[in-house]
């Protein structure tokens, strides 16, 4: 059984605008999901509809096997939440913001545990200072702190890394795998595409209340990933040479560069053919690249085809 | 129950109250001495006793309830708005609780700032006037009553309050007349008859009477009444705060 199972879940609010409709998705326990989607896509709603800040208006979601909404005190003792925008008491102090959310998910004291959290997350020595005295990186970190006080076995992080400096991502991405191997089951949104190659094994892509796509990360990038191969002229060009003509070619940096796109799960790339056929042509090669197509690309181009579509 | 959730909040919300204990005490000690001074000394002088009682330990339980009715309101409404406010009401949202704990919580810490400023003023007149106390318990019973349920009614209010305007709306339009009409300073028999009957519509007067029985044995409603008036509005408040939790009204969208 997934560990958060979404089942055609609606949502509008109350000004009667849909965020959600109909998003369906399983999310499987120990696994690092990156959820993606442009400003606006439904990601945050979609969170806090599993998390119980917002109720869905029709469909269902179970966390370990709970409802949320009939067995909600089962679900979201299961729950972490590290929000999107920095909701802190200003005049609070750290550890007393961390033991608060500690207690409110019912779990009894253990200053051993909080402090490994704040150590880990180098919030130690900032503990008796009030919010309002961190940076926006620290506030964000106490945030995280908050969410990890109460052992969660799914951890929600919206945008965690949004405004952080390289040093704390790092930190937060050790922090990701750490849990990752203690059995948390992790779900992430991001507009770092890169960052969600790097550390996702599932990704999933929502626009405008939909999930366009899930798949695991590797697959996805074989299926859509195409490559590019650039052939780098030693004598610039105008048009191709007729045997060229009806390849696709493209030609680029005023003629000098020939690229050739090709998907990599086909058996045959027609690589070799190609490189053939553009010295049979008279054209002299100087140099050859080739490059992956990147998840950014993939997404871009999947949005687009939805806004294409609509 | 999660009972570790009604502490977790109970603590938090208590160590605002103990950040500003000095501010907490202080004020109150000054504001009932201003009362004395003013009614005390200045009325005081011309009404010398209210049914054999003098004028100023007369005004002692009208006092008290005056300030615990508004100090109750005001940390209850502002313990639940702030979160709501800035924020951090994600977490009481997204936490494994339900809203009688959430209520407890709020509600048991504003309650008890209430008392602790009722217990100060309590003394505080002690120090101007003789006081007797002739049913200790029901007198400690009737000011634990009027905390909790005052404490119930102001987080009604800060979940209903939009802005910080609101939060100040009710208690300044509503409470505080309602509280200087309803006997706090005067017997209701020492109003003409028009204004005996419009003030028995007024539910601070039965908490007002109440209380001031269990000090002097004198009450302008009978005690049941006013038992049954504190009581009545308890249940209305935690019915209101039950359908609100049910319905996510002004919290949960
Ligand atoms: N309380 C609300 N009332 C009405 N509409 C809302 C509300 N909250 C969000 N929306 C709308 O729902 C849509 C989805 O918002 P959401 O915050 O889920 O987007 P997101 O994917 O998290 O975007 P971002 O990347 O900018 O954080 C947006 O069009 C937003 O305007
Ligand atoms: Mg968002």
């Amino acid at each position: 059984m997934p560990m958060v199972q979404i089942s055609n879940v609606h949502k509008a609010f109350a000004d009667g605008f849909e965020a959600l409709k109909g998003a369906s998705l399983d999310i499987h326990e120990g696994e690092i999901l990156a959820l993606l989607g442009p400003n606006g896509a439904g990601k945050t709603t979609l969170i806090s509809t599993i998390c119980g800040i917002t109720q869905p208006t029709s469909g269902a979601i179970t966390v370990g096997g709970h409802d949320v909404v009939t067995e909600y005190r089962g679900a979201r003792s299961l729950v972490g939440l590290v929000p999107q925008e920095i909701n802190l008491e200003p005049f609070e102090r750290v550890i007393n913001t961390v033991r608060f959310s500690r207690g409110l998910f019912g779990k009894p004291k253990d200053d051993a545990l909080l402090e490994r959290i704040l150590r880990q997350l180098s919030l130690w020595d900032k503990k008796d200072n009030r919010i309002m005295e961190l940076s926006g990186g620290m506030k964000r970190r106490v945030l995280i702190a908050k969410a990890l006080a109460h052992e969660p076995r799914v951890l929600f992080l919206d945008e965690p890394t949004a405004g952080v400096d390289v040093e704390l991502r790092r930190d937060m991405w050790d922090i990701v795998a750490g849990l990752k191997e203690a059995g948390v089951t992790i779900i992430l949104t991001t507009h770092y595409i890169e960052e969600a190659e790097a550390i996702a094994d599932r990704i999933a892509v929502i626009n405008k209340g939909e999930i366009l796509l899930v798949e695991e990360k590797t697959a996805l990038m074989t299926r859509l990933g195409q490559k590019e191969l650039r052939i780098e002229l030693h004598d610039p060009v105008t048009e191709l040479p007729a045997p060229l003509a009806d390849r696709g070619l493209r030609i680029e940096e005023d003629g000098q560069v020939l690229v050739y796109t090709y998907d990599t799960t086909q058996d045959r790339t027609g690589i070799a053919t190609l490189i053939r056929e553009v010295s049979e042509a008279g054209l002299v090669l100087r140099d050859l690249q080739t490059r992956q197509n990147s998840l950014e690309d993939i997404f871009v181009g999947l949005v687009s085809k939805q806004e294409d579509a609509a | 129950m999660n009972w570790q959730a009604i502490r977790a909040i109970y603590v938090f919300e208590m160590s605002r109250f103990f950040r500003t204990l000095l501010q907490s005490f202080v004020s109150p000690v000054i504001s009932t001495s201003l009362y004395f001074v003013v009614f005390g000394a200045a009325i005081g002088s011309r009404i010398d006793q209210v049914e054999g009682v003098s004028y100023g330990a007369f005004i002692v339980p009208g006092l008290i309830m005056l300030s615990v009715m508004t100090q109750a309101i005001s940390n209850a409404s502002f313990g639940i708005y702030f979160p709501k406010f800035i924020g951090t009401i994600y977490e009481l949202l997204s936490a494994p609780i339900n809203f009688l704990e959430i209520v407890l919580g709020y509600v048991g810490a504003a309650a008890t700032k209430a008392l602790f400023i009722g217990i100060v003023i309590l003394g505080t007149s002690a120090l101007f006037v003789d006081l007797t106390i002739q049913h200790p318990v029901a007198m400690l019973l009737f000011l634990v009553l009027t905390c909790l349920s005052f404490s119930l009614f102001g987080f009604i209010i800060g979940i209903w309050a939009g802005n910080f305007e609101q939060l100040q709306l009710i208690p300044l339009l509503v409470v505080t007349p309602l509280v200087f009409l309803g006997g706090s300073f005067y017997s209701i028999s020492m109003l003409p008859p028009i204004w005996q009957t419009i003030s028995f519509f007024n539910p601070v007067v039965y908490l007002v009477s109440g209380f001031r029985w269990s000090f002097f044995g004198l009450a302008d409603v009978p005690i049941a009444l006013s038992l049954l008036a504190i009581a009545g509005f308890t249940m209305l408040c935690l019915g209101i705060i039950w359908w609100i939790f049910k319905t996510g009204w002004r919290i949960r969208q």
